[in-house]
């Protein structure tokens, strides 16, 4: 099919918009319309995105399935997907159902809600298929429209402020990036993403009111990229609308966020940051590599001391995401197949986490650790899908949560020892939050008077989260599943940045001859 | 030769010699019970117009020796000026009938105003543009005050018309110095002085004194200070007037004039227009956060959005003429369906301006609420609405002319402004329920408040055609 991934980054769109206009009234019948239309359409488009999967050679690391059409002020409308960016599609397609069951016993302005998270989704897959800066820059801004609503209308106590700190916070690192965009259009005259992965970027020393800036046009665009992508990600110490959009967030909200929404940041270090300014990746990479280790230390002893379970599993987060931006960093197979692992991997598991929480939330709606404790006795299989997850998150072999973080280790390795042995005691770290938030939730005698009657998940919540389990297993079990997939356009990757590093390094050896 | 110069002017003698009749005809007809008849015979009028105008298209000539152009330029910002002056007419016509403040002079003053700014941009000369600046301003004057029994409307007209004054005298000084040293008061002349003796002191004297009358009349930082006030005094059909099409006619007289008649020594002026564009953007934004009127918003919010078309003739090229046209027909846009919808502000029959009354107005009106959620967000510049792309347009050109400082200051201001067009949409969405607003049927209003939301999110996908038109109009002016 010729139009096929406009076929799966639109339909959710349509389906929101025959909602609109089509769904009147706010009675059950009409909630359950607006449920059913919303999950029917998620289905579909996860379907055709099966296709899609179908049809794509993992061994051609060029652009596939590319649509290209005129657009205003020499932009184009195009679309492609290659080794990076398919499983991001496909996890945001894989996981939009499960966001949608999620929602099911919402009562609250059902069909506005229902309509967000389509709007949402055909958004977070633009992000992942646009070719074009501007279409790019489009949808990921716009991911911010329906998200502050979501937050804003069905979120908790403070949802008003965590709406604005997400708004504004993402907003001013994105506008900065902006601004490069446009740089970028004026250097090399298009906003092609493949012409653009060609060309190169000045690297002339340039100084600027007084300082020079070495790198020149390269780090100053990697600089407003990397404010962009930093506060999306998020890294340390820009995650601090995170834990607040988090913990106000409803259940799938907070899900969509962790699992799909944060691993924009990390997609856009893949495809813009790395291929597009290699030289400046090179000469900030010491600095990123200690930021996420810091991170990974850092939000791993906060995620120590959390009273609220989301919170701790928002900090929890932005650890794992150091490892990420660690990999990322690294530059090298291992680094970049785990770092992209890792994205995937933790959007399953964090997923499934936020639901664990919403699961509990829904019957006691508290999410202070304290308020529980001894669930295993009433909810046996609420204890073994939580007891999973909690040893995925903490990267437990035969999960996907070691695989990501072996691979990140075994890249970072080989390029700075130091930052890996210190980003390693972050993993003992979050064995001991996760262990522990287990042992405060799950563990130990029921002795609350408010928990004898709390029931075991129902059959809606076992199916949401069958098809998480199966994945965080499969993964961790035959991780070639992800790696055969990525593993020839990360190759393509790695080499091309090692070759513009070296041809940098050869050009300045010869202007200093 | 007399009649082909007429013939180039056709639509202003039209304009005005209907707002000539129409006045006799009012004095002696009936009065006010004629108002309602002169107002869409106005309007008709004026569309018919801006099709006339438009359909001239690339042609270029020049009537009276030079000093009246009609070039793709003017054309264009004709159209947006004729059909915008119409559509806001219009859109007033309830309200002010419902409060008495339907007079027949209504429409001929803004019929008379409206020939002023359609000289403006036609000017070819510091005469013709000091004419038509003053016959715009003069109508308008009186218009803040159609309310003569309200002590705010007359505050308000009376003090647009104080620093009106001083504006206007700051930029016939400026225009005096300019003529005392280039020799001659035609465009054409006075760049062709410069290019041949250079640029002297007293023309820059002279530049700046008519950039500060012309910024005046644009609401630049610091030369502001009238239009919270003014905007809010006035009769909201008749603020909303002041929003677009006056705006529309004295920006494009700036970049008439720096163009026209400085366009050799674009330095000399790039740096004025850039220090009033980063302090309308910032002052703009900052100053809004307080606001509590809505009406008092938006004149901020139109400060820092001027702010941000001024960006792009500080660009000084065409691509900056360009993206300030495509800035100002998409600004014109949003402005009238935010103000179709505070028209329909409305408490126990009494207009409110107060945001705080919009809380939770998503669950009474959810259409309406919904398309001044796209607005809100559109006029906060967030993709993929219709005003990002105009903010896009002027700071490519910022960047291209290599003012990415300007750019940088520009996408900050926008973050900052971005607070209070969400706290609007909050209110709408999150806040408590308060009193709610009156249920007003108001179709007109409705349908452009639905319209303009519907073309911010629709003209993503090719900005309906005006980004060619404002390049030819670009072209035209700077070659």
């Amino acid at each position: 099919m010729l139009n096929l991934l406009s076929i799966i980054t639109f339909t959710p769109a349509i389906a929101a918009l025959i909602l609109a206009i089509f769904l009147r009234g706010e009675d059950e019948a009409a909630q359950a319309n607006a449920k059913w239309v919303a999950l029917v359409a998620t289905l579909a488009t996860f379907a055709a995105s099966l296709i899609l999967l179908a049809g794509f050679d993992p061994q051609d690391t060029g652009f596939q399935f590319v649509e290209e059409h005129d657009w205003i002020m020499g932009f184009s409308y195009k679309m492609g997907v290659d080794g990076i960016s398919i499983l991001f599609v496909m996890l945001t397609t894989a996981l939009m159902p499960i966001t949608i069951g999620a929602c099911w016993n919402v009562t609250h302005r059902v069909k506005d809600y229902m309509i967000a998270f389509l709007v949402l989704e055909t958004l977070m897959i633009g992000v992942f298929t646009a070719l074009d800066l501007v279409l790019f820059y489009l949808f990921f801004e716009a991911g911010l429209i329906p998200m502050f609503l979501i937050i804003g209308i069905w979120g908790g106590k403070d949802r008003i402020y965590a709406a604005f700190k997400f708004f504004l916070y993402t907003f001013l690192g994105s506008v900065l990036m902006l601004v490069a965009m446009i740089a970028m259009y004026v250097d090399a005259g298009t906003t092609d993403i493949p012409t653009l992965l060609a060309h190169q970027f000045s690297t002339e020393t340039i100084s600027l009111a007084g300082w020079q800036i070495i790198g020149g046009m390269q780090t100053l665009l990697f600089l407003a990229f990397f404010a962009s992508f930093a506060v999306k990600m998020p890294m340390w110490p820009v995650h601090t609308w995170l834990p607040d959009a988090h913990v106000q967030a409803p259940t799938a909200g907070s899900v969509i966020l962790a699992a799909v929404l944060l691993k924009m940041g990390g997609y856009g270090f893949l495809r813009f940051s790395l291929p597009m300014f290699p030289v400046a990746s090179d000469i900030f990479a010491p600095l990123v590599l200690w930021l996420s280790a810091i991170a990974i230390v850092y939000t791993s002893l906060v995620a120590l001391m959390q009273e609220d379970m989301k919170k701790l599993i928002a900090y929890s987060s932005v650890a794992h995401m150091g490892f990420v931006t660690m990999g990322i960093f690294a530059a090298n197979q291992q680094g970049l197949d785990g770092a992209i692992f890792q994205m995937i991997s933790h959007g399953f598991i964090s997923g499934a986490l936020f639901l664990a929480v919403g699961v509990i939330y829904d019957r006691m709606h508290t999410r202070e650790i304290i308020a529980y404790g001894g669930l295993i006795n009433r909810m046996p299989v609420y204890a073994a899908v939580f007891l999973l997850f909690t040893m995925a998150n903490v990267g437990l072999p035969g999960t996907s949560g070691f695989v990501g973080e072996f691979l990140t280790f075994l890249g970072v390795f080989q390029v700075n020892t130091w930052v890996a042995l210190f980003a390693a005691t972050g993993v003992i770290l979050s064995a001991a939050y996760a262990l522990w938030l287990f042992r405060r939730v799950v563990m130990g005698e029921l002795i609350k008077a408010s928990l004898k009657s709390i029931k075991d998940m129902d059959r809606r919540e076992k199916l949401l989260m069958a098809p998480l389990v199966v994945m965080t297993l499969l993964l961790g079990v035959y991780p070639a599943l992800v790696t055969d997939i990525i593993g020839p356009s990360v190759a393509a990757l790695v080499d091309g940045h090692a070759l513009a590093l070296q041809a940098h390094e050869a050009a300045s050896q010869m202007a200093q001859n | 030769m007399i009649a082909a110069d007429l013939y180039t002017a056709l639509p202003e003698i039209i304009l005005a010699l209907f707002a000539m009749a129409a006045l006799m005809v009012g004095v002696y007809g009936g009065k006010d019970k004629l108002a309602e008849p002169i107002l869409w015979a106005t309007a008709g009028l004026m569309v018919l117009l801006a099709l006339f105008v438009g359909s001239k298209g690339l042609e270029t000539r020049d009537a009276f020796n030079g000093m009246y152009l009609s070039d793709a330029f003017s054309h264009f910002s004709k159209m947006v000026i004729l059909i915008s002056a119409a559509v806001v007419m219009i859109m007033g016509q309830g309200y002010m009938a419902a409060r008495g403040l339907l007079k027949f002079e209504y429409p001929i003053l803004i019929a008379l105003s409206v020939v002023g700014m359609m000289l403006m941009v036609s000017s070819g000369d510091l005469i013709a543009l000091y004419m038509g600046l003053e016959l715009q301003s003069l109508a308008l004057y009186v218009v803040a005050t159609m309310n003569r029994d309200s002590t705010r409307s007359t505050e308000a007209g009376l003090k647009y018309f104080i620093l009106g004054a001083l504006a206007s005298g700051l930029l016939l000084y400026g225009a005096s110095l300019t003529y005392g040293y280039a020799g001659t008061t035609l465009f054409a002349g006075i760049i062709s002085t410069i290019s041949e003796d250079g640029m002297s002191l007293g023309l820059m004297m002279g530049l700046a004194f008519m950039l500060a009358g012309l910024a005046f009349k644009v609401s630049a930082v610091p030369f502001h200070m009238w239009t919270p006030d003014v905007y809010e005094g006035a009769p909201t059909p008749v603020t909303a007037f002041f929003a677009t099409a006056p705006k529309v006619a004295a920006m494009a007289l700036i970049a008439r004039v720096v163009h026209d008649a400085f366009g050799v020594v674009p330095g000399d002026w790039s740096q004025i227009i850039a220090f009033l564009a980063v302090a309308s953007m910032f002052v703009g934004a900052i100053a809004a956060i307080g606001q509590r009127d809505i009406k008092r918003l938006m004149a901020y919010s139109s400060i820092s959005h001027m702010g941000f078309a001024l960006v792009g003739l500080a660009a000084g090229t065409a691509q900056g003429v360009q993206g300030m046209l495509v800035y100002m027909a998409i600004y014109v846009t949003m402005n009238i369906g935010v103000f179709a919808f505070i028209l329909t502000m409305s408490r126990d029959g009494n207009p409110v301006t107060d945001i705080g009354s919009l809380r939770q107005y998503s669950k009474a009106e959810p259409l309406r609420a919904l398309a001044l959620l796209v607005l809100m967000f559109s006029l906060a510049g967030v993709p993929p609405l219709v005003g990002f792309f105009g903010k896009f347009y002027v700071l490519w050109a910022a960047v291209q002319a290599g003012l990415t400082w300007l750019a940088v200051a520009g996408v900050i201001a926008s973050v900052i402004g971005a607070f209070y067009y969400l706290r609007i949409v909050y209110y709408m969405y999150f806040g408590d329920e308060v009193e709610p607003l009156d249920r007003v049927a108001a179709p007109v209003q409705a349908t452009l408040l639905v319209a303009s939301a519907a073309i911010m999110v629709l003209g993503v996908i090719n900005l309906f055609g005006v980004e060619g038109l404002a390049a030819l109009a670009a072209d035209a002016l700077v070659n």
